[in-house]
């Protein structure tokens, strides 16, 4: 469950110039901008704001109420980049924090034990942007939109249980629910001023009435539906560089280079129990032509000299010419390594990590798909009784059937043959198979096999198993019944 | 007159010589399960840790070999284990295989069409400790190859199956035997159908141990001598 805290700052700017120029701490104080010929309000302190001057009003009218009024003007873009700073500051606290237009929001999941709960991390937080001057009104909720809605219009200091949206919102008026200016004209013209007014109303009816943007706030804010922020800081990338003063010519010099940073990356992954389960290798050449190679291990792995080896059959697909300046090492995916190794073959876990390295190395050298263990599944067709699962950890859902023949080869697909049997489903008496006849001397069968018909159309098919004059022993079938004109009998395998 | 001493440290300098020789380890390994064929091998244990090589020229044959050598690497798989097998396209079926005591999830199956590729995969498999055994079936294998793979299970003790199929020629190579798998006519105890598979096995060539053909059905988890035949012992060829 995710835990958010929405900090915002009511008085950003102001308290921001006030910092800068302290003899203003006691004067009302308004920052101000041009806007269409006149100056309006941006931003004000606590003073002005007890006198009843807000952002938005026009600073003449300000000054007609209060002569005493200090104007400082704003600088543009001031706001975003003081947040951004204070958003950078928070990253002691979660390192998720991401910049929404008046505050911050802060993903606090799994982080607030450090301070001793919740009430202690977001006192923390708030003694400490005190301290700086800064007014901060702070709430933590399950949802985004519930913090938001809790920080600007709850109590300046709110904690919203776990699961406690529905409650938490029921008071609030619908300004809470960052709406567009003509919906909440809307809903105040019917009356519907606060938002457990319209809370429990049939959301279809909602939306006719209101537009899509209103369920959707609403359901934002009871965590029905997910909500994107960006943070300012993303998960840093596993990636490794490596530049080189003189151009590099030789595998040799390529091989170090790439053993160098698979150390670097192999230490980091290790430190954060991280293995590796794809690798980009970047080579740029002085001449601005990018290379690469890539591999893929089975399990993940922060093996450097196993990574090494899978990547040794690529190097020489490189084609350095005048040379390479930089080499990057990219992990594209990583997976935790588990530290408990059970054992998948009933011999060692060491020897599994062995087996897991040589497919590895097999996968590096034939490409993807070329590896592969096959389970049972519970069909009778088959082509389908076995599936292919992935190369090692996989256990059979079902038992391996043995109750009927089946053979040790089977053919990718079946060939005709030619067939003389009796009519309607006598085995067959000879065949002739890519030129040589088979005469029958010993059969088995039919074993009808029907075709699965919520899968696929088609005949079921009579299998036989046949065994001719030489010993050998093949399996074959009949596909549906008799008509004239078809190819009816098939050789499917060998058995052994 | 032989003092047992005596007997005692020829027995020891002949099982030397065989672990010079690229036998592999052969005392103190329980022969259960090759019992039918421990006559020709010297010290009458099956090998292992060595390369077995098969050759076969039909499909059907052909067929009857993987089945052979499913249930050799079943009987080496009965402690645990995992076996490799390196095929050239996805000819085997692998619910074919429990019958022959191969349990088909221990085995996993590698596709290598490219016989370059083949033959390097099968020599880095010999050569990872960590397997029982490692089934590949290939076209060609020359004499340096061979010798490779020998190489690479003297160090592991890894058992190889190398199942040549269709070779233009059967070259000499550097394997411990060479067989052959014949099918013959199943054996059905005198009833009506197909019987369990029989087959002529012919070892041709095995190091320090005596070629032999034996007729061989697979019933029920072992190997059966097949009624009314008798072994063949086939002439010894020395180097010369």
């Amino acid at each position: 469950m995710s835990r958010y805290v929405y900090l915002f700052f009511p008085h950003l700017l102001a308290e921001y110039a006030t910092r800068k120029n302290p003899e203003l701490r006691e004067v009302p104080l308004v920052l101000a901008s041009p806007d269409r010929g006149r100056m309006v309000v941006d931003s004000v302190n606590v003073r002005a704001f007890q006198k009843g001057i807000r952002a938005g009003m026009v600073l003449a009218d300000c000054k007609a109420l209060y002569p005493e009024l200090h104007m400082v003007e704003t600088e543009p873009g001031r706001a975003g980049k003081l947040l951004h700073a204070l958003a950078e500051w928070c990253v002691g606290y979660t390192p998720f924090v991401a910049v929404d237009q008046d505050g911050l929001v802060l993903d606090a999941s799994g982080c607030t034990h450090l301070w001793g709960g919740e009430r202690g991390y977001l006192e923390n937080i708030r003694n400490r942007l005190e301290a700086y001057g800064y007014t901060v009104r702070m709430a933590m909720a399950d949802t985004i939109g519930t913090a938001w809605a809790a920080a600007h219009f709850g109590k300046p200091f709110h904690i919203v249980p776990p699961e406690g949206q529905r409650e938490a919102l029921r008071q609030l008026p619908a300004a809470a629910l960052r709406l567009e200016p003509d919906v909440l004209a809307r809903l105040r013209k019917l009356g519907l001023r606060h938002i457990v007014s319209f809370m429990d109303m049939p959301r279809q009816a909602l939306r006719r009435r209101f537009g899509p943007s209103l369920s959707f706030r609403l359901d934002q804010a009871l965590g029905q539906e997910v909500e994107w922020v960006v943070p300012i800081a993303p998960v840093e990338p596993y990636q490794e560089r490596l530049c080189c003063a003189e151009p590099i010519t030789t595998a040799t010099g390529i091989a170090i280079a790439l053993n160098r940073l698979l150390e670097a990356l192999c230490l980091r992954l290790s430190q954060e129990a991280m293995g590796l389960r794809h690798a980009v290798f970047k080579t740029f050449r002085i001449d601005g032509n990018i290379q690469q190679i890539e591999i893929g291990t089975g399990q993940p792995s922060c093996d450097p000299a196993h990574l090494l080896r899978l990547f040794e059959h690529r190097i020489a697909t490189l084609e350095p010419d005048l040379g390479f300046e930089l080499f990057v090492l990219e992990a594209s995916r990583v997976a935790p390594i588990a530290h408990e190794q059970s054992t998948i073959w009933a011999v060692s876990s060491q020897s599994d990590k062995k087996v897991a390295e040589l497919l590895d190395r097999v996968t590096a050298k034939t490409g993807a798909g070329k590896v592969s263990r096959y389970l049972p599944v519970e069909h009778h067709w088959p082509e389908r009784s076995i599936k292919e699962a992935a190369p090692l950890w996989e256990k059979p859902a079902t038992a391996w059937r043995t109750n009927q023949p089946r053979p040790v080869a089977l053919l990718p697909s079946p060939e005709s043959i030619e067939v003389t049997a009796v009519l309607p489903d006598n085995p067959p008496m000879l065949f002739r198979h890519k030129g040589k006849l088979h005469t029958v001397a010993k059969s088995d069968g039919p074993e009808r096999i029907e075709q699965e018909w919520w899968r696929a159309d088609g005949n079921y098919r009579d299998y036989y198993c046949v065994e001719d004059e030489e010993g050998a022993r093949y399996w074959v079938f009949r596909s549906g019944p008799y008509v004239k004109g078809q190819l009816q009998w098939f050789l499917h395998g060998f058995f052994a | 007159m032989v003092t047992p001493d005596k007997k005692a440290l020829i027995k020891q300098l002949q099982s030397q010589i065989n672990a010079m020789q690229g036998l592999g380890k052969l005392s103190g390994e329980s022969t259960d399960g090759f019992a039918p064929f421990a006559d020709a091998f010297p010290e009458r244990t099956f090998p292992k840790g060595v390369v077995h090589e098969f050759i076969s020229h039909e499909p059907a044959h052909a067929a009857s070999t993987h089945g052979f050598i499913a249930a050799l690497a079943g009987k080496l798989l009965k402690e645990g284990g995992l076996c490799l097998w390196i095929v050239p396209d996805q000819s085997i079926f692998a619910t074919g295989l429990p019958v022959f005591g191969l349990p088909p999830d221990r085995i996993v199956f590698i596709r290598a069409p490219k016989p370059k590729d083949a033959l390097w995969i099968i020599e880095e498999a010999l050569k990872c400790e960590a397997l029982t055994a490692v089934i590949a079936q290939i076209k060609e294998l020359g004499f340096t190859e061979s010798r490779r793979l020998q190489l690479a299970v003297e160090r592991s003790g890894v058992t190889g199956f190398v199942h040549r199929f269709q070779p233009f020629s059967e070259n000499a190579v550097a394997c411990t035997t060479r067989w052959r798998i014949v099918p013959l006519p199943s054996q059905s105890g005198g009833l009506p159908g197909v019987g369990h598979s029989c087959w002529e096995v012919q070892l041709l060539k095995v190091k320090n141990g005596r070629p032999r053909v034996w007729q061989v059905g697979w019933e029920a988890g072992c190997f059966v001598a097949v009624p009314n035949h008798t072994t063949i012992v086939l002439p010894q060829r020395h180097a010369v």
